[in-house]
């Protein structure tokens, strides 16, 4: 269905490819755009969570009599006011036990009960009043630890998927992946240098700047609404009808503004507490996590511990390439470590790789997809192998990147084969760019890094609805986290061949439009977008019938060109066009309201490759690495509007820089975090960073009517292993912990100091 | 409501009165009783900056201001920026240069800046990264918002002097 050929080779676009305004700007420099936070209902009630202060603990009994007789508290609950709807279905079992602890709670700020008062102080005063017995379990919050034979098993329900023959015993490993092809020991034996080292990096979280937040009310006749602030409306909407024992139609989710996401806000947590609590109270509740709760409760990214062997011939051939991974996806098991074999050697053309992975479990807050999720990890170890090998070769990194680099026919590791991709063309301009041969100075250094996120396609649906004044109602089900509305209206007007101004975005709410999935995966863009490419063709169909209708000559015989309908063939060679405003005018008299549709299950997403440059200056007093020039070089397929794909390219690399340098989540000895806050856990902030070059590059997909990518993710792959490899260039050291923090290079350069 | 307290204040510009608890902030008696839900909360403990408003000029986080405080004081937010139905420089800046994204820290980072350019026209690129270092953005990296001050600057500059 996606692939057309016809608009692949389309070179003259009119709108799209260039740089419009956004439709939200005004009402976000205005604070007039209401966020998750910023609504509010009649009657409506504060809810508050109360939360473990245990790592790992039974929970012996909860007593609420005291909460409850506060005046002004309407409704207390507990797993109790959840009861188990969800069957057989242990993923959804999982999400239900994460938004509230039964029994036991598994992680430092698990919820365990939920208040709604009629204000803040109340709420606040009766969590006080709850009285909690715990009995403290043992924990474990190391990845690596928790693999032990002697670590306390946290779920006895798991045996290891994966392994033949089944375990008979439960332990923390929930599952083993393998992935790959050749024949590892065979390349390892024609290899002249092999390098092998093991890595670590560590828990970091999303930090979007606005908390969970939402308004639920739950009606007694079983309808309910909920604004919210989420990734996806429709998914979060089955999920909670599924979870409360709803009807999905009765159940209207509406996504507000969105203030940062990036994969955070594709999981419930509170969103389920606030419906329970309104179906208690019977009255609307509006909850808001506290930052402490974003850090403690919601989704971080995996720690990983990864073990990496490559070996390669004298010219730079690497033959060989073996990866061990271990990602914790905290209290439930994820998929994290599978992710990460697929993304690992995802570049290059590597003859005999293999990748293991291990998903573990361990006692911290149930992971979340973190864009482009556990690729990251993957490439910090993997990217600095292969500066290491190209090292011990004596070839420059980036050449020995070309030389066993990914291109169309390729098998990747993870199976398929390429199409036509764009990791190439990066490190070519990579090559090719003046910042390469930028001098540097003294305790400056300079790293190259690449990296690889697969797109996802999925369910979407799209409206298209022309007023009687030829303006047109684009409606959207996938959340704009990034300026997708501003994208898909451009798409809109190049395809009905109208001005962009004449198009106006919105995204539906979940009872006026079909299913969309989530925005997640790099897929807004490329599958809403195809969604908008159908909607107008078909838009365009009724246009056509419509003019055929007024001149009264037969539907074969119009075309659609530049916003009108043209008469063609001999005998209406005199009619003059019909633009889109004049058949939207007669449009009561031809037929009824025009409009377009389209639902489709986006398939033949392509592949996300970029390189960036990153130059660092290291202070050998402190250790302190500051990031002094950063250039990003991506395949977008097509840039539908470049602003706000830069904008994706600097997001990412500054997420990837802080990840790379500061950011971590830090547990005590109890297992309790000890940095739940932006100021011990700190992100990049304005004074850390330079300008952040960008280049685009277009490698069409063929397999999207204008040739999309997805750009969200890949930009925040590269840059760990840019930062360390450009560490290691300005001193000598070779960073294996990320992040590379000051104490971590200040040690590391002592310990090379003191060996010489 | 315990302890509440009856606040007059002036808020961009307009005489304001709420009563509020005298433990609640200038961000949460902004926010839910005057209605000016432009001001974001991000942390609740002054690290991001989502809040900030101008009291008497001076840049503050309003989480980290009582709503008491507010008692016979100037209060400016995002809300009061633009005068007159037209944007303030900054505001339409920031979104010809693409400086948002999410949009959630926007009204923070227009009240700082602003206060910077209010004391100094003409900041040099490093002189606006450490202004703004008290506004947390993560999706932009901070490039395209930074270009918008200073592109900003450059026009203020302009009309102030055609002005004289």
């Amino acid at each position: 269905m996606g692939h057309d050929q016809k608009y692949i080779d389309k070179k003259n676009y009119e709108v799209v490819g260039t740089r419009f305004n956004r439709p939200d700007g005004i009402d976000k420099v205005t604070g007039k755009a209401r966020y998750g936070a910023d609504a509010s209902a009649p009657g409506q009630l504060v809810g508050r969570v109360l939360r473990s202060p245990h790592a790992h603990a039974s929970i012996v009994k909860i007593n609420v009599s005291k909460a409850e007789k506060l005046p002004g508290v309407k409704a207390i609950i507990t797993s109790a006011d959840l009861p188990d709807l969800t069957g057989q279905d242990q993923g959804l079992a999982d999400i239900l036990e994460n938004c509230m602890a039964r029994g036991r709670a598994l992680y430092d700020g698990h919820a365990v009960a939920a208040v709604a008062a009629v204000d803040e102080q109340t709420a606040a005063k009766a969590l006080k009043l709850i009285d909690v017995k715990y009995k403290k379990l043992p924990h474990v919050t190391d990845v690596d630890a928790a693999m032990c034979e002697s670590a306390p098993v946290i779920h006895d329900r798991i045996i290891t998927r994966g392994i033949e023959p089944k375990p008979t015993k439960p332990s923390n490993i929930a599952a083993r992946t393998q992935m790959g092809h050749g024949d590892v020991e065979a390349g390892f034996a024609e290899a002249d240098v092999v390098i092998e080292k093991s890595y670590k990096t560590e828990q970091t979280h999303q930090g979007y700047i606005e908390p969970h937040a939402c308004l639920a009310s739950v009606n007694p006749d079983g309808t309910a609404e909920l604004w919210v602030t989420t990734q996806g409306h429709f998914v979060f909407r089955n999920v909670c009808a599924s979870l409360l024992g709803l009807d999905i139609a009765k159940l209207k989710v509406t996504s507000s503004e969105i203030g940062g996401g990036f994969g955070g806000k594709t999981h419930v947590w509170v969103e389920p507490v606030a419906l329970a609590l309104s179906r208690k109270a019977n009255r609307p509740v509006k909850l808001v996590m506290g930052r402490d709760e974003v850090f403690r409760a919601t989704g971080p990214t995996s720690s990983t511990s990864i073990d990496v062997k490559m070996g390669a011939k004298k010219d730079g051939t690497i033959t060989a390439a073996v990866a061990e991974m271990r990602y914790q996806g905290g209290a439930f098991p994820g998929n994290w470590a599978m992710l990460g074999c697929m993304t690992a050697f995802a570049c290059y053309d590597i003859k005999n790789n293999e990748s293991i992975g291990w998903d573990v479990v361990v006692n911290r807050p149930k992971v979340a997809a973190y864009r482009a999720p556990s690729a990251p990890m993957a490439a910090f170890a993997v990217e600095s192998t292969i500066d290491e090998l190209a090292k011990e070769i004596g070839m420059a990194p980036i050449d020995m990147r070309l030389k066993n680099v990914a291109r169309e026919g390729t098998l990747a590791p993870y199976g398929p084969t390429y199409g036509p991709i764009g990791i190439e063309h990066t490190l070519k301009a990579v090559k090719d760019h003046p910042h390469m041969r930028a001098k540097l100075k003294k305790n400056q250094g300079r790293g190259v890094a690449c990296g690889f996120w697969f797109n996802i396609g999925g369910q979407t649906c799209t409206d298209l609805n022309i007023g009687v004044d030829g303006t047109v109602n684009l409606t959207l089900g996938t959340v704009d986290v990034g300026g997708s509305r501003s994208s898909m209206a451009m798409i809109a007007a190049e395809e009905l061949g109208i001005p962009y101004e004449q198009v106006r975005a919105n995204i539906a709410d979940t009872t006026s439009l079909g299913h969309n999935d989530m925005t997640e995966g790099s897929r807004g863009t490329f599958s809403s977008g195809m969604a908008t490419v159908f909607a107008a063709r078909d838009a365009i169909g009724v246009l056509k019938q419509r003019a055929a209708k007024m001149w009264g000559i037969t539907e074969e015989d119009v075309i659609w060109e530049n916003g009108q309908a043209i008469a063609t063939g001999d005998s209406h060679g005199n009619l003059p066009p019909l633009s889109l405003k004049e058949i939207a005018a007669k449009a009561g008299r031809t037929g009824g309201p025009i409009a377009g549709h389209n639902e489709v299950v986006a398939d033949g997403a392509g592949m996300g490759f970029a390189s960036h440059i990153c130059d660092v200056e290291v202070d050998p007093e402190t250790g302190r690495s500051t990031i002094i020039r950063y250039t990003v070089v991506q395949d977008a397929g097509k840039a539908i509007n470049p602003d706000y794909v830069e904008g994706q390219f600097q997001g990412g690399a500054t997420q990837g820089i802080g990840w790379a340098l500061n950011e971590e989540y830090i547990y005590g000895d109890d297992g309790c975090l000890q940095n739940p806050g932006f100021l011990d856990y700190r992100i990049p902030v304005c004074s850390d960073l330079p300008f952040i070059d960008t280049q685009i590059l277009e490698v069409p997909n063929p397999l999207h009517p204008y040739g999309i990518r997805g750009v969200g993710e890949t930009s925040i792959v590269p840059p760990l292993a840019a930062v360390g490899n450009a560490i290691a260039n300005a001193t000598g050291v070779r960073m294996s912990h990320a992040p590379m923090s000051p104490p971590r290079v200040l040690a590391a350069i002592d310990t090379l100091e003191h060996a010489s | 409501m315990s302890n509440a307290t009856l606040v007059s204040t002036t808020v961009n510009g307009d005489p304001v009165q709420f009563a509020c608890p005298t433990d609640e902030s200038l961000m949460t008696a902004l926010r839910n009783r005057v209605g000016l839900t432009g001001v974001k909360e991000g942390c609740g403990t002054g690290d991001c900056g989502a809040c900030s408003v101008t009291l008497d000029g001076s840049l503050v986080c309003a989480c980290l201001v009582l709503g008491v405080e507010a008692e016979g004081r100037e209060v400016t937010t995002v809300e009061g920026l633009s005068q007159d139905g037209e944007l303030h420089v900054l505001q339409q800046k920031f979104i010809d240069h693409a400086a948002l994204q999410c949009g959630i820290c926007t009204p923070g980072f227009l009240v700082a800046a602003k206060t910077l350019l209010d004391r100094n026209p003409n900041p040099d690129e490093t002189e606006i990264r450490y202004a703004l270092a008290g506004n947390l953005c993560r999706c932009t990296g901070y490039d395209k918002i930074v270009r918008a001050v200073q592109d900003a600057a450059k026009d203020m500059r302009k009309a102030n002097k055609k002005r004289r």
